[in-house]
């Protein structure tokens, strides 16, 4: 036993210093959420001596009309994500496997992953100029067909739809990947099976193709319920204005200006919990199921 | 027959719609390097599509003449060279022990555990916030290198941890006859035989440390230490304020011949150069670093 206490001590050595930060960076702020049931001063400090208010914070975030607004914004947008953001990409593996021509097949892989790899910052950066109504490329292309300048990203009509179909825009290429190598898992034999029978290209598809990714379309249907509360921080706050708070407030954005512009550390935090338990309980359940139908584990 | 004839109709119309939304996926950035190179009465008055009008280079000397933007590369450059062999070797360290097995490490679940939580629950902005503060840890580097999502990047060990479980085990069993300890073998046969997937894993964390924006908007009170991201956003997306004060006299008469598309969008593209540069590597192994670390687990 002692000796293998010395072969296992260099194990548990290896693992104090990412335990620290994780420890310090992950592990205290969840501690310090008890900022949420305090009156909290800043000057006092995280775990000072703060005035404890109970739930008085969520009770007041509760009743705030741009908190409700926000969490309605947010849970619409981010199953529109969901939703489309998953679809696409299927739809798009599907046909990026029938291309015959494989230096075609690489060329248009390279093009639509590329977004993936750039921030928002970039990417907000060259849409606020194509979407732009006054010189904006698209308004100009839309306006060659007698069709009157849409503000995509100031008119509360659109906005929305704008973040669901740019969100799509970045990602859907990078999100082919892994429907494109399940696609390649597939046995052979099973195609060469279908054709025996008779079954054209869309029954193989339909019969063979489909069949053999459903397990990795469940999964990852199954793992984006964890993103219920995530409507995307990054893409709106920067290309959303006061102008759209009303269709793009959502709870991130929301926990930002209240908590950091504001002060208001209390309510923000409150919040902030909010989102964060409703996350752990989406997350733990498509885990659990996860790991249950389609045993996949993270470690 | 018919079938034929629908097949043939597919195989045209297929490789058309796939190209078509690949040019989808280029043109904007297309758009927006041309306008960057185009004189900017023209390019403001949207006569600019997908090839320069009025070829200049004035904007990008006024962009790279900013002090501003090299006070910003200079954070950039810090916080890479700071923070990717940091988060890296916090990686490989976490990687070793729980890429072993239950029966080779008996605590190994406890610490799995510890980690996966981070990933079920977190703290949220404001209390790491203020533990950035109270460490003052405020506009310090180190704010930008120590907290989630860089730290121990979960899934970077994720990737790295099911490599190293590929690694023959009859290699480690071999070393332990021989007396060899865990560091050793780390360090002679498992580093050794991972260059490839830590070489991918170094330019993961490299790009998203470049890519990241927020951290330096939120944990810098002042725009000195603002990273590049940060400062891009706050001239390209937020009202550009500083740009006209930082020109000289010759570049007020260049004056018109720029504007601040022009400029900003010679900033976005100067801004995307470094991840374009490593474009191609970078879609070579995430591609399999994707499948490894998410169809594996």
């Amino acid at each position: 036993m002692n000796h293998r206490l010395k072969r296992e001590l260099p194990l548990h050595l290896m693992l104090i210093a990412p335990l620290l930060v994780i420890v310090v960076f992950s592990y205290v702020p969840m501690a310090g959420i008890v900022m949420a049931f305090q009156r909290f001063i800043p000057a006092r400090g995280l775990f000072g001596d703060q005035t404890w208010v109970g739930f008085d914070n969520f009770s007041y975030v509760f009743r705030l009309p741009s908190v409700l607004r926000a969490l309605k914004n947010t849970v619409v947008i981010a199953f529109l994500k969901i939703v489309f953001g998953q679809l696409t990409p299927i739809v798009f593996a599907l046909l990026i496997n029938e291309l015959v021509n494989l230096k075609l097949k690489k060329a248009i892989q390279t093009s639509i992953y590329l977004p993936h790899f750039l921030s928002w910052v970039i990417l907000a950066g060259v849409l606020i100029d194509i979407l732009s109504p006054r010189y904006g490329l698209l308004n100009r292309i839309l306006g060659g067909f007698g069709i009157e300048p849409v503000f995509f990203l100031g008119d509360n009509d659109w906005f929305q739809f704008t973040m669901v179909v740019t969100h799509v825009w970045k990602e859907f290429g990078f999100g082919t990947i892994i429907y494109l190598a399940a696609i390649t898992t597939i046995d052979p034999q099973q195609y060469e099976a279908a054709r025996i029978d008779g079954a054209g290209r869309w029954r193989q598809t339909w019969h063979v193709t489909l069949p053999g990714m459903t397990m990795i379309i469940v999964l990852i249907a199954v793992l984006n319920l964890g993103d219920v509360l995530n409507a995307g921080f990054e893409q709106i706050f920067n290309l959303y204005s006061p102008q759209t708070y009303e269709s793009g407030d959502i709870l991130d954005t929301l926990i930002y200006r209240l908590g950091l512009l504001e002060a208001q550390f209390g309510p923000s935090t409150a919040i902030g919990l909010f989102k964060s338990a409703v996350s752990l309980l989406f997350i733990s359940v498509s885990y659990y199921l996860a790991y249950r139908f389609a045993s996949y584990r993270v470690f | 027959m018919a079938a034929l004839r629908q097949r043939d109709w597919f195989s045209i119309l297929n490789p058309i719609f796939l190209v078509a939304a690949a040019v989808l996926c280029l043109l904007p950035f297309i758009h927006v390097f041309a306008i960057s190179l185009s004189q900017s009465t023209v390019a403001m008055a949207g006569e600019v599509s997908f090839w320069p009008k009025g070829f200049n280079l004035i904007s990008y000397k006024v962009v790279l003449r900013r002090h501003e933007f090299w006070r910003a590369m200079v954070v950039s450059l810090e916080r890479l060279l700071l923070a990717v062999p940091f988060n890296m070797a916090l990686t490989i360290l976490a990687a070793y022990p729980l890429s072993k097995s239950t029966r080779g490490f008996r605590s190994r679940t406890v610490y799995v555990w510890i980690i996966f939580f981070t990933m079920l629950f977190t703290g949220g902005l404001i209390p790491t916030y203020m533990l950035i503060r109270q460490l003052s840890l405020l506009d310090s580097i180190w704010a930008l290198v120590l907290p989630p999502p860089f730290g121990v990047p979960v899934f970077n060990v994720l990737i790295l941890l099911n490599f190293f479980r590929n690694v023959p085990a009859e290699l480690e069993e071999a070393a332990f006859m021989d007396g060899a300890s865990h560091w050793t073998i780390l360090g002679r046969i498992y580093i050794p035989t991972s260059m490839a997937a830590l070489a991918t894993l170094t330019l993961f964390v490299a790009v998203r440390h470049w890519n990241s924006w927020f951290d330096g908007m939120v944990f810098m009170n002042t725009p000195e230490r603002y990273p590049m991201q940060t400062f891009l956003r706050s001239i390209v997306i937020l009202p550009d304020t500083t740009m006209r004060r930082s020109l000289t006299i010759a570049e007020v008469q260049e004056l018109a011949h720029i504007s601040e598309r022009t400029v900003k969008s010679a900033q976005i593209f100067i801004g995307a150069l470094p991840i374009l540069v490593v474009y191609p590597y970078l879609q070579r192994y995430f591609v399999k670093g994707m499948v490894l670390g998410s169809l594996k687990g």
